[in-house]
């Protein structure tokens, strides 16, 4: 079976910049697989700005933030493999793939970096009264058809849910001749970046209704109309609200899941959400598989994605080189206003700085993020406001952690 | 005074500014630039793309080199949509040059490969 | 267009006659008013082959049920159908239950059922998440699971590959008695046929209204699914009822046939034929009937909701016979639940004991039992992917990730004898899409290929009726 130091599972921007970092560290036996008949993942269907402005301090279109990625792994010479599905990873980290040159092949690999990215919620994961009707689509489906394949699915669009793909998607429909009738978030504040609201949106006049969700689904065979309701603070329906509103489709942007299937089998340990665990290199408890991008947590920035490949790249090649030692971690601890903190361990000896990401569960004005070290206070920043639409990235450098290590994250208001 | 949301970049700083043109909210000197730049003239990008017209089922990502003024966009995308593309064409190629004489062009944002 | 048999409907009943005439130098037309086979019922249900202790003594649902349950093993061995006898727990909390399964114990004895009770103590080794409400079970080895569509799918495949015609998206309108003969009158044609079987499933009664008045009328049912995502650590490795009461079996939870879990169906009125509409409240109410059985059911991995119609009629049995006035036509209407386990024998008795004294059956000497067997490349070894990649490369390129199908054997399909018009029906035979992205990233793709295939434009391109289109209009010609 043929041996590769670093196998990379999904070539999208997290799988490219882990390999140019692992390659930048010194590890010269490296093996991309991707699924799509191209490298890039989703950006390439993301033809919108707004990407790599931490990265290159410009805003650049998916395709041409991709672009600088692509050319680097070329000229670097790393390996890899498109229209390439991985079908099984073991504890041993024998990666199994698949495609059509080569049937179906197994590598043993020594350490294993997996970026398989997220995939959509769809129709069947929410409850959506009424028939399952052609018509209900997802946002990210809906842009595949549009910038890929140069269809618009319907020309009458309502949007249930406001993450960035469904606000990007209203201005690329309206742009492209679409009329889109209003999006509406069940919850009371929109999923989205602020500046998508503003320039999707607010540009284009389509409004936002927040508390507000789709009731029923009205239609033959395909969607003729959503009847839409208000909703109380508990998210349930305020009878008498109901409206109708004509179109032909209902586009979903009703939230992205870790796309982790393949490891289920491995029974890594995961957090009280039902998440796989990892440490400050992004490593799960098996030791050598490291996790980064949209399939360890989604992430509203791809640049910050970069970011965390990067680590993630670190880590494996401390792995390889074996200078991470089997050792003692503990849980990172947080109160109830934070939904989550990536990494949920730390290992006991930190070799550099650690970075805490979080998302809070509501909005929270004028907030402190304090961070504790066994109820030191090691950081204390403040912010105007906190949204559960962004997540929250914090630095603490590794001369302020003094064992024993049990950090807790916190947000104090005034 | 006048409320805006910096778009600019992801963070979105909640912006304001009063009628001496004094801007305040911001964490950057671009969050500024764009207060003051949304009072006077707004400007956003346009991104889009174009039918290949000798590659079967092949589109081209476009978009306006530089943010270009708000009530321009239905008309850019009027001149997008009439635009004809064959492949080869590199990144960054340079589709309409000074559209509506604003200075900004209309350029590639991926390549087609000869085949 | 002349036939002996003409098959109105081909759901699980008409597919297994027609099969079953397939046997015999008979000329027979099915016709299907969908653009695929199995729509109704027979592709919205809980997929169980029933072990057949629970119909009331006497009727029809009870003798086809116990006759045809024996006999999916060689079927389905013959027809590439997934089936498993996984056996069922059927299990009991309050006296009254207790009472009720005790009786269903005997009934189903007297049927020659296999069954046996299962005391409290000893439940958790067949069931180690069994809620410990549960005081008594009964465990009936011979109930299975099964593929329901590739069942319908294959029996017909196998009936046209043996000389059955098929024709989809063609609607009976109109049934005119001759002599000794029917004219049926569809929206695109008509036909001459000594022998019509009504197999028109949810609208069996309409179909025999255009022949005769008659007494009976289906009722339709609505009963509403979620459907668990085959990720999930096992938590249930029998189909589990609760004791039967009076509303029917009740909820179940069960592993399906794909290795997905099942939980349903509630039992409710239906506005129309055609509702399969789902809510919440129904969803509610069996998700908390299902954890009164079972512990920590994993709802957070439902991948789908779905409602079927059952054609519940109102004699309460099933309806197999010729009408009154034309010994010729025969009925086969209220095919609910055990309808999917009855449906082989049912079959059977339509052709040896309803439509052989009408017409000759001579033996069809080419009539093979056995379809051109499927190749599934999840369940393949590396050595044996890698041999049919060499073969045909379009094994080496999957499309669904989640339930591992390739285009391969997508393109498989349409080399097959029924025709394939919509995603739905590619969905429903290789099961692509419906894993945990429910096809965001693979439907794009499969639209494609049809399109191809079809020789369509994307935009012509239908997930499942003429008028459910995917995506709206071709832009920037």
């Amino acid at each position: 079976m043929r041996e590769v130091d670093l196998v990379i599972i999904g070539g999208g921007s997290a799988g490219l910049s882990s390999a140019l970092e692992a390659k930048k560290q010194g590890i010269e036996s490296i093996l991309i697989l991707e699924k799509e008949d191209k490298l890039g993942g989703i950006l390439n269907q993301c033809i919108h700005t707004g990407f790599g402005l931490i990265e290159f301090k410009e805003e650049l279109s998916g395709p041409e933030f991709l672009d600088r990625f692509i050319t680097k792994i070329k000229q670097e010479g790393i390996e890899y493999r498109v229209n390439t599905t991985v079908s099984d990873i073991t504890k041993e980290k024998v990666v199994t793939y698949f495609n059509s040159e080569e049937g179906q092949v197994s590598v043993k690999a020594k350490a294993i970096i997996y970026s398989a990215g997220c995939y959509e919620r769809s129709a069947g994961q929410i409850e959506l009264g009424g028939p399952r009707l052609s018509g209900i689509i997802t946002a990210g489906s809906a842009q595949k058809y549009l910038n890929i394949y140069g269809y618009l699915v319907g020309r009458k669009i309502v949007i249930l849910g406001s993450g960035d793909i469904g606000l990007i998607m209203a201005r690329r429909m309206t742009l492209e001749g679409a009329k889109v009738e209003c999006v509406c978030e069940i919850m009371p504040y929109c999923n989205g970046l602020n500046r998508n609201v503003v320039q999707c949106l607010e540009d284009f006049n389509i409004p936002l209704y927040l508390s507000t969700t789709v009731k029923e689904v009205k239609g033959k065979d395909h969607v003729e109309s959503v009847i839409l309701v208000d909703v109380d603070g508990h998210q349930n329906q305020i009878l008498g609200t109901e409206r109708e509103i004509k179109c032909d489709t209902l586009l979903l942007s009703v939230g992205l899941i870790p796309y982790v299937g393949l490891l289920e089998k491995l029974d890594l340990e995961k957090d009280k959400r039902g998440q796989i665990s990892v440490n400050q290199y992004n490593e799960t408890s098996l030791k050598g598989l490291f996790l980064c991008g949209n399939c360890l947590h989604v992430h509203d920035i791809v640049d910050y994605v970069v970011q965390e490949a990067r680590s993630s790249a670190v880590g494996a090649t401390l792995y390889l080189k074996n200078e991470i030692q089997d050792e003692e971690s503990s849980s990172v601890i947080y109160d109830s206003n934070i939904s989550y903190v990536i990494p949920q361990k730390v290992l006991a000896s930190l070799l550099s700085d650690i970075t805490l990401k979080f998302r809070v569960r509501a909005n929270i004005r004028d907030a402190y993020v304090c961070v504790y070290n066994n109820d030191k206070l090691l950081k204390r920043e403040y912010h105007t406001g906190l949204i559960p639409s962004e997540m929250v990235m914090t630095t603490i450098k590794k001369e302020k952690v003094k064992p024993p290590i049990n950090l807790s994250v916190r947000i104090e208001t005034k | 005074m006048k409320e805006l949301i910096c778009i600019r970049c992801p963070r979105g700083c909640h912006l304001s500014v009063d009628e001496g043109g004094n801007v305040t909210g911001n964490s950057c000197p671009v969050g500024k630039e764009y207060a003051l730049e949304e009072i006077n003239d707004p400007k956003r990008m346009v991104t889009s793309f174009v039918r290949v017209s000798n590659r079967r089922d092949t589109m081209l990502s476009v978009r306006t080199s530089k943010p270009i003024s708000k009530a321009l966009m239905f008309k850019v995308m009027d001149e997008i949509n009439k635009l004809k593309v064959k492949a080869p064409v590199e990144i960054g190629k340079v589709l309409i040059k000074n559209i509506f004489d604003t200075g900004v062009d209309i350029i590639a944002t991926s390549s087609i490969e000869a085949d | 267009m002349k036939c002996d048999v003409l098959v109105i409907g081909c759901g699980v009943i008409g597919a297994s006659i027609a099969r079953e005439l397939s046997r015999y130098k008979v000329s027979t037309i099915v016709i299907e008013k969908n653009n695929d086979v199995g729509e109704g019922a027979s592709g919205a249900n809980s997929a169980i082959i029933h072990s057949g202790y629970d119909p009331k003594p006497h009727t029809l649902k009870q003798k086809f049920n116990v006759l045809g349950n024996p006999m999916f093993d060689q079927l389905c061995e013959e027809i590439d159908v997934p089936f498993k006898r996984i056996g069922s727990l059927t299990v009991a909390s309050s006296k009254e239950e207790i009472k009720e399964l005790k009786k269903s114990y005997k009934q189903g004895r007297s049927y020659k059922v296999p069954l046996t009770l299962v005391t409290q103590k000893k439940l958790s080794s067949y069931e180690e998440n069994i809620s410990s409400d549960v005081k008594l079970g009964m465990f009936a080895p011979t109930c299975g699971i099964i593929d329901p569509f590739n069942f319908v799918n294959h029996l017909i495949e196998n009936a046209v590959d043996n000389g059955v015609i098929l024709h989809l998206d063609e609607e009976v309108i109109k049934i005119d008695s001759l002599k000794s003969e029917f004219k049926v009158i569809t929206n695109k044609d008509s036909y001459v046929a000594k022998v019509v079987i009504n197999c028109a499933g949810i609208y069996s009664d309409k179909i025999a209204f255009m022949v005769e008045d008659i007494s009976w009328s289906i009722e339709p049912r609505r009963g509403q699914y979620y459907v668990i995502d085959h990720l999930v650590s096992p938590f249930v490795n029998h189909t589990v009822f609760p004791a039967p009461s009076k509303v029917g079996k009740g909820i179940l939870v069960s592993p399906t046939s794909a290795g997905d879990y099942i939980v349903g169906p509630s039992n409710e009125d239906a506005t129309d034929k055609d509702d399969v509409t789902t809510n919440i409240d129904s969803g509610m109410a069996i998700k908390q009937k299902a954890s009164q059985m079972i512990n920590n059911i994993p709802f957070r991995d439902e991948v789908r909701v779905f409602s079927g119609i059952r054609a519940h009629s109102s004699t309460d049995d099933f309806i197999i016979e010729p009408s009154k006035s034309h010994p010729n036509f025969i009925n086969c209407g209220g095919i609910e639940s055990p309808g999917l386990s009855s449906s082989p024998a049912i079959a059977q008795y339509v052709v040896n004991e309803l439509v052989s004294p009408l017409i000759t059956l001579e033996k069809n000497p080419s009539f093979n039992p056995r379809i051109r067997p499927y190749v599934r490349v999840k369940d393949l070894t590396s050595e044996q992917v890698c041999e049919l990649v060499k073969k045909d490369p379009h094994y080496g390129v999957m499309v669904c990730n989640c339930e591992k199908v390739t285009l391969g054997e997508i393109l498989d399909l349409y080399k097959r004898s029924i025709p394939i018009n919509s995603v739905k029906a590619i969905k429903r035979r290789l099961y692509l899409g419906m894993g945990k992205c429910q096809g965001g990233f693979c439907l794009p793709k499969v639209v494609k290929s049809l399109s191809e295939y079809l020789d369509k434009d994307l935009n012509e391109i239908v997930y499942d009726s003429p008028s459910s289109y995917i995506v709206k209009e071709k832009i920037k010609l």
